[in-house]
């Protein structure tokens, strides 16, 4: 039982729960609005810690991703005639696909350089959106048909907001997989020493590579469900300022955190709603976020308050 | 056959020769000790051989096959395993991960399998703890098995490394400065541990400024001093050679090593 | 050729700022490991500092003077309340914290000023010089002689002045540095300083020319550090070369194939040199110690 509570499974647990039980203590769509909003985002950021928090590897592009999977529901049915569904796998593969195209040389970089490679990976993405207006509408975007799944139509908060949960759950369920595997084990060392991971027989660019993908498959699912829930996907979508909230959330919860991510992106979410001048001091907001969580509260919000209380409690 | 051959090993870093025409042979079983001043090259060449530099002249055999330049982790399959002067553990896991990581290699590593916990990654979980919990007695750390590596004592850190570099089940381990900041009841411990990896039959390779220690336990010792061979043989061959006196072990040094060898 | 000549005088232009940029990473790389990815928003400062306060009645002049004042105080004001908290942190925790401090000046601008593109008068006239067929805009030439400039006083300043000398010591070996007696961290501190003005000299020479925004920070950010990766980061030569190099090679992509495409050019930049030279153009290759 002890084993369980501290093992990743407990974490998940509780997260079916929250989100099975939330609903009835909502009092109006609006808030099931921005729930299912939360969720979106916090998908994003479960797989994004798997690549910043376990293994250690900033990416400053994970909006590009995002918007692959925006993009990809907006296009293959306007387009090229595809059901929805299968226009959001096929965008989730091809996020993962150019994951691991571009992820094999950048990957090889540490630090700083990582950072400022997928930084350009990321606008270059917003760039190929932009300008590519004949495909994607150029700098207004373009409309995202609805997604219809036996015979029925998904459209509303309340359906989105179940769509997104479940699939928050299997995210973070997936997650918690992987970080207990050797794969998960594999990246925490590479985090803490590359070299000795390497001397142990790691292959650390493969497990590298292993992180970006799947946190690109992750952005990309969590992209095509903005899209389809919003009806509406322009290049902003995928812009550099969202990358930077990304990361901004993944840092906040606590890196290397999976519920800690999805508190990061609730409180991001939730920010603005509740202090409607936030938004002209969006920019400030996250700077500052990020500049004073770093120095003040490096583990993030989330495992601190648990380090706390076991302080507490020994 | 040798399990390592080193022939004519060279690497400059700027202007400094680290290393230069430094050749040996180490057998299976064999506790090999390499000593020399500081800056001698002793790390370095434990780096060369690792896969972690890649040397300017010379080859690196291992088991007769030339692995010179293929790097680390390929190294590792092949049974090459080290520990690290400045400590290179992991440190945010526990101790008993950081001995599981260390057998990664023994592991399958089917991505698909673990992104959904197929029952297989579980048993493989457990039978991979069972292995870490056993190096861990055998380093006398069990007590600490899931304490944060990060706030272990320098002593327990040093076994730590050893008991994850044996997780690999090497043919050939480096030790570089086992015994380094730890007390004598803790060298005691690391003494057997390294006669006992050796007598399983694996080559160890030891750099180590503690000559009680080296003389007392090692088959041949190798002395560089300024990237060169000064001088190779048996712990008394090499206490009474001159030219390692001088270089190293100076007068004090010389009796204190006579008396290890009682 | 005239074609040509065109697409290179503006390739010059562009690269001496973006060298500048670049110059600016090399200093503070060099004197504190950390790349500062605020360094564009010192060029977008001087700037939008410059234009607002001409167009409040300011003579130019002074008002680059004050541009130039108001980034040298950001820089030290960053180093000193984002960085130098945060001594000793990993390089992911330090480029957090510099990725959040250009959100933050972002932000600041958009505020203090607005969210529009703005220009600033030529200095020296609009007519075009003639050149093979090609123009040649006195700004341009104002520009490049500028930044050449500040390459040579940024020269002088690191190999006859102590306070530059130290620069160029902590950067060689902070260790031996600081015990020779030089105060390691107020060297970090002159660099910040230092790099802040050279970007905002950058920022106000550049304006007439390519405009200015609150947001134009982030993309020369990243023009500036292919060219200093290209130089091989920490060579002040090199970025000089590596800025010059991107903003020849963006202007002729620009001008024969896409201009649509041309910012893509810093990053597939980034990608030639992994692949191709990971040591950039001047690197010696050295190795990280284990
Ligand atoms: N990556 C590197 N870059 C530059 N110089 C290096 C590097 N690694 C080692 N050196 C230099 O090579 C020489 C040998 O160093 P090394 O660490 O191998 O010595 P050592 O024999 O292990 O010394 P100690 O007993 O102090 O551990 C030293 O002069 C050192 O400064
Ligand atoms: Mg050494």
């Amino acid at each position: 039982m002890r084993r369980f509570l501290e093992g990743p499974y407990a974490g998940v647990l509780a997260l079916a729960i929250l989100v099975a039980v939330l609903p009835l203590a909502l009092p109006s769509l609006f808030y099931l609005r921005i729930a299912a909003l939360i969720g979106i985002f916090a998908l994003v950021v479960v797989g994004l810690n798997l690549l910043i928090g376990y293994a250690g590897q900033v990416s400053l592009g994970h909006a590009g991703f995002f918007g692959v999977g925006a993009y990809a529901v907006a296009i293959g049915p306007t387009y090229l005639g595809l059901p929805a569904w299968l226009a959001l796998i096929a965008g989730a593969a091809i996020a993962g696909l150019i994951a691991f195209l571009v992820g094999r040389p950048i990957l090889r970089l540490r630090g700083h350089y990582l950072a400022v490679a997928t930084l350009g990976m990321g606008l270059l993405f917003a760039m190929v959106f932009a300008n590519e207006s004949a495909w994607t509408g150029g700098p207004d975007g373009m409309p995202v048909p609805h997604l219809d799944l036996f015979g029925f139509r998904m459209s509303g908060a309340r359906t989105w907001y179940w769509i997104s949960g479940v699939s928050l759950v299997i995210g973070a369920w997936v997650a918690a997989n992987v970080i207990a595997s050797p794969t998960g084990r594999a990246l925490r060392a590479i985090h803490d020493s590359e070299t000795a991971a390497q001397v142990l027989g790691i292959d650390v660019a493969r497990y590298k590579l292993i992180a970006f993908v799947l946190s690109a498959v992750y952005a990309a699912v969590a992209g095509a469900y903005l899209a389809m829930f919003d009806g509406l996907v322009t290049p902003e979508t995928a812009g550099f300022l969202r990358s930077i909230e990304f990361v901004t959330m993944a840092v906040l919860g606590g890196l290397g955190s999976t519920f800690g991510g999805i508190v990061g992106a609730a409180l991001l979410v939730l920010l603005p709603q509740v202090l409607t001048v936030f938004q002209d001091y969006e920019h400030i907001a996250l700077g500052l976020i990020m500049i004073v969580v770093m120095i003040f509260l490096p583990a993030g919000i989330v495992p601190s308050l648990a380090g706390l209380l076991r302080w507490r409690r020994s | 056959m040798s399990m390592l051959a080193v022939e004519g090993l060279g690497i400059t870093f700027g202007g400094v020769t680290a290393l230069a025409d430094v050749s040996f042979e180490v057998k299976p079983a064999e506790i090999f000790a390499i000593i020399g001043p500081n800056g001698a090259g002793k790390t370095t060449l434990f780096n060369v051989i690792s896969g972690l530099y890649p040397p300017r002249q010379g080859r690196v055999r291992l088991n007769g096959e030339d692995v010179t330049g293929l790097p680390p982790d390929r190294l590792a399959r092949r049974g090459l395993s080290r520990t690290f002067q400045n400590l290179q553990v992991f440190f945010r896991m526990t101790v008993a991960e950081n001995i599981m990581v260390g057998r990664h290699l023994h592991e399958r590593r089917n991505v698909l399998a673990h992104l959904f916990t197929l029952p297989s990654v579980l048993a493989q979980n457990r039978a991979t703890r069972a292995k870490a919990e056993n190096l861990l007695a055998f380093v006398d750390l069990s007590d600490l098995a899931d304490r944060t590596a990060g706030s272990l004592p320098y002593g327990a850190l040093r076994r730590l490394e050893i008991a994850r570099a044996l997780a690999t089940e090497p043919k050939l381990l480096l030790l570089d400065e086992p015994a380094a900041g730890c007390n004598p009841v803790e060298t005691e411990e690391i003494d057997n541990v390294i006669q006992k990896i050796a007598a399983s039959g694996v080559a160890v390779v030891l750099v180590e400024h503690d000559m009680k220690l080296v003389m007392k336990i090692s088959h041949r010792i190798h002395v560089l001093d300024r990237g060169r061979t000064i001088a190779q043989g048996s712990a008394a061959d090499v206490r009474n050679n001159e030219q390692v006196i001088a270089a190293y072990l100076g007068r004090h040094g010389q009796r204190e090593a006579a008396r290890a060898q009682d | 050729m005239a074609e040509f000549l065109q697409f290179a005088f503006s390739g010059l232009t562009v690269g001496a700022i973006y060298a500048l940029v670049a110059l600016g990473f090399t200093l503070i790389y060099n004197a504190s490991g950390v790349i500062n990815f605020a360094q564009g928003e010192f060029v977008m400062l001087g700037g939008m500092v410059t234009v607002f306060t001409h167009a409040a009645g300011v003579p130019l002049p002074l008002a680059a003077l004050i541009a130039l004042v108001v980034a040298i105080i950001v820089g030290l004001a960053l180093y000193r309340l984002a960085i130098e908290p945060a001594r000793g942190a990993s390089p992911v925790t330090l480029i957090i914290i510099t990725i959040g401090a250009s959100i933050l000046l972002r932000g600041g601008a958009s505020l203090t000023f607005d969210k529009s593109f703005h220009s600033l008068p030529p200095f020296a006239g609009s007519k075009p010089l003639m050149i093979g067929g090609a123009a040649l805009l006195p700004q341009s030439l104002i520009v490049l002689a500028g930044a050449g400039a500040i390459v040579i006083a940024l020269w002088y300043f690191l190999t006859r002045t102590l306070s530059g000398k130290a620069i160029l010591a902590t950067a060689a070996n902070r260790l031996a540095a600081r015990l020779v007696g030089i105060n390691t961290n107020a060297v970090v501190g002159l660099s910040f300083g230092v790099s802040a003005a050279i970007g905002a000299l950058g920022g106000i020479l550049m304006t007439p020319i390519t405009l200015t925004s609150y947001d134009s920070g982030t993309l020369l950010a990243l023009k500036g550090f292919a060219a200093a990766m290209l130089g091989s980061m920490g060579n002040p030569l090199g970025a000089v070369v590596g800025g010059l190099t991107v903003g020849l090679l963006e202007a002729f992509s620009a001008g024969y194939i896409s201009s649509s495409y041309k910012d893509a050019v810093a990053f597939l930049v980034i990608l030639g040199v992994l692949f191709l030279m990971p040591q950039g153009l001047f690197g010696r290759g050295g190795m990280e110690r284990v």
